[in-house]
């Protein structure tokens, strides 16, 4: 059964989405190829050749793959596909914009969002935000997945070096252009990649008290997150927001300061490794799923773990 | 500029899901049912686009039981001209439901297509997608701003770590995120009126494509329960935990 992954990056490294990909792919067989499509990327082929797991790495360098427009993208995954069984993706925005597009020019019902690899042929995955887990058989000849990265523990790098190989870039369809982008600016690790999150919720009364948070995410190497609810009200910007219409975060710790836990929080962070909640009101949701609660004003509570961390 | 918007009709999304009692799907006797949250979005930009006088026709489209035409009411009287619905006895899958939209498109030949990024029953997040490769279309996922010239658009699209935007050449398909708009509520005049526009119904059957399923659910579950675990006295108490007995921090 020979697998295709196609590799997550920036043009300069690998996203840790690639990584857990390629481990649900070890999950269902063991010809994995990676494909890095991108512009001026030989770097990220290198690393994606070390990785455990990895048999080839196809590597396409063309300007038209530098902002991986879906379009151009679906036609390259297409134009290789006929080699491959099974052809899998992270169901994060990348994987999610030019997979399906994928699948349906390959004429499959695509798989979305794995959480297990039961067999060959079955998988886990939720659905109704988390609320049910449907257990899928697929049909299909080829299969094609997307992989939701915090249900899988990323393959890491060890002395494999697998071949690289160039392939050909597809002839562009020149539909889309990238215009510009705007990535929030940060020394800290990204949300959906940290090992340990802080997030805030409306219990932090304004954007300027999350500099509290700040601070001890700095001490602990953590990213900052926070609820829906600290989204809309303004005290923090979109990308931000931990939960079921924003990032699904499942890091080793997860910190909820101030922030009740409704279901849509849940559904982002209720996979975390260990969750601690810190909230002045003890009848919060959120001590149903914390591992350690600490019911306190989070303003008395903040200033005294920064000064003890 | 003709704008068409499908649409879905799913379980009210304050309505807690659960699973049949023999696990083999999930119940859904007497449970509301609305119009998928996404799709309000889709059809309240499109209605927008209509009335600062840069689309002229907006049609609501949706694949589904003939109960979905109360979604497709719903969507005349949010503002939307006329209304298809492509009827079927089961419920189908994405790809299914992109070839029937696909067959619209081809008659109706529209300008741009807005629709939701995912329905929240089966969050699968493909239908757009799979159309726009379907008609050779152009894309922009998850919007949170649509700027309409006359042959393309500028959409800024949510994607993990920021925002990007691109230009997409028309016809194109535009699926919407959460920020793009607040959809306003229908008024009871326009529920009135809507009652009285144009709602086509043709058959999935008859489009003459195969439309079996080619994914079975073998069952569907509550997912694990998180124990509750302790609650701690002090920060120092909680410092020691976490240090010691879960060993994540050091």
């Amino acid at each position: 059964m020979k697998i295709l992954v196609i590799a997550e990056h920036d043009n300069t490294s690998l996203k840790g989405s690639t990584n857990s990909t390629i481990a649900a792919a070890k999950e269902i067989g063991s010809d994995i190829t990676l494909l890095v499509a991108g512009q001026s990327c030989s770097e990220v082929a290198n690393e994606g050749s070390n990785l455990d797991g990895v048999s080839e790495v196809m590597l396409v360098e063309d300007s038209i793959y530098e902002n991986f427009l879906a379009e151009d993208l679906a036609k390259l995954v297409q134009s290789v596909a006929d080699n491959f069984q099974y052809i899998l993706a992270p169901a994060t925005t990348f994987g999610k914009n030019f997979l399906p597009r994928v699948s349906a020019l390959l004429d499959v019902q695509q798989i979305s969002e794995i959480t297990e690899v039961v067999s060959s042929d079955t998988f886990k995955r939720p659905i109704y935000a988390g609320s049910c887990i449907a257990t899928v058989k697929s049909l299909e000849d080829k299969k094609v997945i997307s992989v939701r990265s915090t249900a899988f523990d990323g393959v890491s790098a060890g002395s494999n070096n697998a071949p690289i190989n160039n392939i050909s870039p597809s002839e562009s369809s020149n539909i889309s252009s990238f215009v510009s982008e705007e990535l929030a600016q940060s020394d800290r690790p990204e949300l959906t990649a940290a090992e340990i999150v802080i997030s805030g919720g409306r219990g932090m009364q304004s954007g300027d008290n999350f500099h509290l948070l700040d601070s001890i995410a700095d001490k602990l190497g953590a990213a900052v997150g926070a609820s829906r609810a600290a989204v809309d009200a303004g005290f923090v910007p979109n990308d931000y927001q931990v939960g079921q219409t924003g990032k699904i975060v499942a890091p080793d710790l997860y910190i909820a300061v101030g922030i009740s836990g409704a279901i849509q929080h849940l559904a982002g962070m209720k996979d975390s490794k260990v969750i601690v909640a810190i909230n002045k009101d003890e009848d919060a949701p959120i001590f149903q799923v914390a591992d350690y609660g600490l019911v306190t004003d989070l303003f008395d509570a903040l200033p005294e773990l920064d000064s003890k961390l | 500029m003709k704008i068409l918007v499908p649409i879905k009709r799913v379980v009210d999304y304050n309505v807690k899901v659960r699973p049949m009692s023999d696990q083999s799907n999930v119940d859904l006797n007497n449970v509301k049912m609305s119009v998928n949250p996404f799709c309000e979005i889709a059809i309240e930009e499109a209605v927008r686009l209509k009335e600062s006088g840069s689309a002229a026709e907006v049609i609501a489209i949706t694949v589904g039981k003939q109960d979905s035409q109360e979604q497709l009411r719903t969507a005349l009287a949010l503002g939307a001209d006329r209304a298809i619905l492509v009827e079927s006895e089961d419920l189908v899958e994405p790809l299914v439901i992109a070839k029937a939209l696909a067959k619209v498109c081809s008659d109706e030949n529209p300008d741009l297509i807005i629709m939701g990024k995912q329905a929240i029953d089966g969050d699968n997040n493909q239908t757009g997608q799979m159309l726009a490769a379907l008609m050779g279309y152009s894309q922009a996922t998850n919007a949170s701003e649509v700027k309409l010239s006359s042959d393309s658009a500028d959409v800024t699209r949510e994607i993990d770590g920021g925002l990007q935007t691109i230009k997409i050449t028309l016809p194109a398909i535009v699926t919407t995120d959460l920020r793009l708009n607040e959809p306003r509520y229908a008024s009871l005049p326009n529920i009135m009126k809507a009652k009285k526009k144009e709602l086509n119904v043709i058959s999935l059957n008859d489009m003459g494509f195969d439309t079996s399923s080619r994914t079975e659910l073998l069952s569907v579950e509550l997912p694990a329960e998180r124990d509750a675990g302790v609650i701690v006295e002090s920060v120092d108490d909680l410092i020691d935990k976490l240090k010691n007995e879960a060993k994540v921090i050091s």
